[in-house]
């Protein structure tokens, strides 16, 4: 293949690609998102490939094993396109029957579509599942549609269209513009707007070479969102990036994402060669003059270095430690040069924003929460999986609507937002609507996005202690208020669970939680207590009972009852 | 242990010290775990202090300084996994193979981790076994699943 050097030459490829494309050949896309390969989708994926062959349809039939299609619950996943007919929960031993079934026969097998628990309506189309009808899938739509290893079914999907209208028809001012006028907030957790961020570094020390980061790391145990897209369409954060170095002026970005995930670190490996052979990233991109090179750098398994400063120790080469953030690591990061360091589906939004314009991004979500937003649905609901929605929909909507409610007949509890540096919030708030500042005002940051869903049984004591268990494995120990501090708050909750709680408990948690909230060194150490505060907030009488009455209410703690 | 092919990987890093834990990784993924005479290679090779590269392999949790069993059973300990049971998953997997999380037992047959969310939250409780993932699993399941080994 061989470079691309102007925009009319990618237009042209683009339409040499859409133009080989068969709209009517039928395609079978096959999810192998995380959790459908943990169901064994590999093997759904060979018996495919051996039944097309044994038919000698391999001219006639496409096979695409894609990124995730965000209902995981009913995977293994497999859409037949052209008609877009979705089955679920499919076997290895239902292959032959859909080949001759749908993909020769055209003929719709009820037993593997989509049937309404308490209704028995079906529904044949994935846009007629109640999971997927309502949701605004504007970044992990795409992926059912897309080969992650392919440029070219990014390409015939409009892609790299926007970094070509950010080189050549916007100056670096322009996009920043829009990137702030859009309104465009951290995913991260954080909630900053983007677009003030790359200023930022844009400005800082003038003349020192600048650097942009993909944090690809989501370390929060129930967040699977960023993997999810990340695996599925690389190449759209690739561009995301690479407008945002262009804008900010950087020619060297970093991403940085955890080892332990092995279809990501392939796709991705996959991508970067790919869009540097077709002169999309290296030097004199699409002949614009404008050169940026991308290095994947790994964690080896420790929550703290998804914290910003912490991550740019360990692409130093350096144990991944949190200095004190006086200066922000966008005025000085890696090796101390201005480092601008955003989430996987921030830089995702990018290139759709400066397509469709901040006009557009804006009309979507709410006054000071724009655009739409991935939620990683997990914990006691019927349909743990991926949903895109606008900002703005109601935490009801996303439970019952989307995740169909609590399974077993039991009541819904609590929501969990953010993690192990979140908050809880109880049943009776769930008409807030999703918000980064709705959120946080009752105690409850939006996190990552990773939704944590708690019914009745849930003993939040023990919710608090396992956040804590957590956290306390995976602090760096540099500073004594989260080191030490977590391993008091551990042992007190410990000793509640245990039926050994003292008056004055809960007092004393929230004191040593005020401290460590304060004086923690990093953005982890000072968020660690939070789960605790909203916990104590709303569920007060819960720890009482455990240490009063020596009672857990909800039946949980094995010492108690 | 492959000598040879620690030997391949150390060569193609020799005197970059800022590869330091990408070839830990790629040592540790080979080996399943890191001697104490392959620290020094590698210390000698990327000309990085022995101190330095200790520090790094005592500090993040996939390096592992003691050998390993023949299986690996890797217990998600993901929030989600828990509230959907896998203290008990874990329980009876501790109360069959006699070891403790981070131990192997004494016959090198199985070694037993926690592990944190895997991001597959609608399997949970997941646990996988050399690799291979065992989903929505009930404490009788692995039971079984373990004997079969």
């Amino acid at each position: 293949m061989p470079r691309i050097n102007s925009t009319a030459e990618l237009e042209e490829l683009r339409k040499g690609i859409i133009a080989q494309k068969d709209p009517d050949k039928p395609c079978i896309s096959i999810c192998a998102g995380i959790a459908c390969l943990g169901l064994g989708n590999d093997q759904v994926i060979s018996a495919f490939e051996e039944e097309i062959k044994k038919l000698s349809l391999e001219d006639k039939v496409d096979i695409r094993a894609t990124g995730c299609h965000g209902y995981c619950e009913k995977g293994p996943i497999v859409v037949i396109y052209p008609e877009e007919i979705c089955y679920l929960e499919v076997k290895p031993e239902d292959v032959p029957e859909i080949v001759s079934q749908t993909v020769i026969g055209k003929q719709v097998i009820d037993r593997l579509i989509y049937t309404d628990p308490e209704t028995g309506t079906k529904a044949a189309h994935q846009s007629e599942i109640p999971f997927y009808k309502n949701q605004s899938r504007l970044l992990i739509g795409n992926s059912p549609k897309i080969n992650p290893a392919s440029i070219d079914d990014y390409l015939a999907i409009g892609g790299y269209s926007a970094l070509a209208k950010a080189l050549f028809e916007m100056s670096p001012e322009e996009v920043l513009d829009e990137i702030k006028k859009a309104n465009l907030r951290g995913r991260g957790g954080g909630g900053f707007p983007a677009g003030s961020k790359w200023e930022t570094t844009r400005n800082a020390q003038p003349g020192v070479e600048k650097y942009v980061i993909v944090n690809a790391h989501e370390g929060e145990p129930g967040a699977f969102m960023d993997r999810a897209l990340f695996t599925g369409n690389p190449h759209l954060i690739l561009e995301g990036l690479i407008i945002g170095a262009y804008a900010i002026g950087s020619h060297q970005g970093f991403i940085y994402t955890r080892h332990d995930t092995p279809v990501l670190r392939k796709n991705l490996d996959l991508a970067l060669a790919k869009a540097k052979e077709y002169g999309l990233l290296g030097d004199n991109i699409l002949g614009s003059g404008f050169s940026f090179n991308v290095e994947v750098h790994l964690d080896v398994g420790i929550f703290v270095s998804g914290e910003s400063s912490a991550l740019m120790k360990s692409i130093e080469g350096m144990p991944p430690e949190p200095r004190p953030k006086y200066i922000r690591t966008s005025v000085t990061g890696i090796w101390d040069r201005p480092s601008n360091l955003n989430n996987v589906e921030t830089w995702a939004n990018v290139p759709q924003i400066i397509n469709q314009g901040y006009q557009w991004y804006s009309s979507i979500g709410t006054e000071r929460s724009k655009g739409t937003k991935l939620i990683s649905l997990s914990g006691n609901i019927v349909n743990s999986g991926v949903v895109e929605i606008p900002m703005g929909t109601t935490l009801r909507e996303i439970v019952y609507d989307f995740g169909g409610g609590i399974p077993n007949g039991k009541k819904l509890k609590a929501i969990h937002f953010g993690g192990p540096m979140g908050g809880t919030i109880p049943e009776s708030l769930i008409d807030t609507p999703l918000d980064f500042d709705e959120l946080k005002k009752v105690g409850a940051s939006l996190g990552a996005g990773d939704m944590l869903v708690l019914d009745e049984d849930t003993c939040m004591v023990e919710m608090g202690r396992l956040f804590l268990d957590f956290l306390a494995g995976e602090s760096c120990g540099k500073c004594v208020p989260c080191r030490e501090g977590m391993r008091q708050m551990l042992k007190i909750l410990t000793n509640m669970t245990q039926g050994e709680g003292k008056e004055g408990d809960i007092e004393l948690l929230e004191e040593i939680a005020g401290v460590v909230g304060e004086a923690a060194l990093c953005s982890l150490g000072r968020s660690i207590h939070k789960p605790l505060i909203s916990m104590l907030k709303y569920f007060r009488d819960e720890f009482e009972a455990h240490i009063k009455e020596k009672r857990c209410p909800a039946n949980f703690c094995k010492e108690l009852n | 242990m492959n000598n040879d092919k620690i030997e391949q990987i150390l060569n193609e890093h020799q005197g970059q010290a800022g590869a330091l834990i990408k070839v830990m990784m790629e040592i540790q993924e080979e080996n399943k775990w890191l001697p104490r005479e392959v620290l020094v290679q590698i210390s000698e090779k990327l000309e990085v202090p022995l101190s330095r590269v200790l520090r790094i392999a005592t500090f993040y949790k996939t390096f592992s300084l003691t050998p390993k069993g023949s299986y690996q059973i890797n217990i998600c300990t993901g929030t989600a996994c828990q509230v959907r049971g896998a203290q008990q998953v874990l329980d009876k997997v501790q109360e069959l193979t006699g070891i403790k999380p981070g131990e192997t037992d004494p016959d090198s047959k199985f070694s037993l981790e926690t592990v944190n969310c895997q991001g597959c939250c609608s399997l949970g409780p997941l646990v996988e076994i050399d690799g291979k993932a065992h989903g929505k699993t009930a404490p009788d399941e692995i039971a079984d699943a373990l004997k079969k080994i």
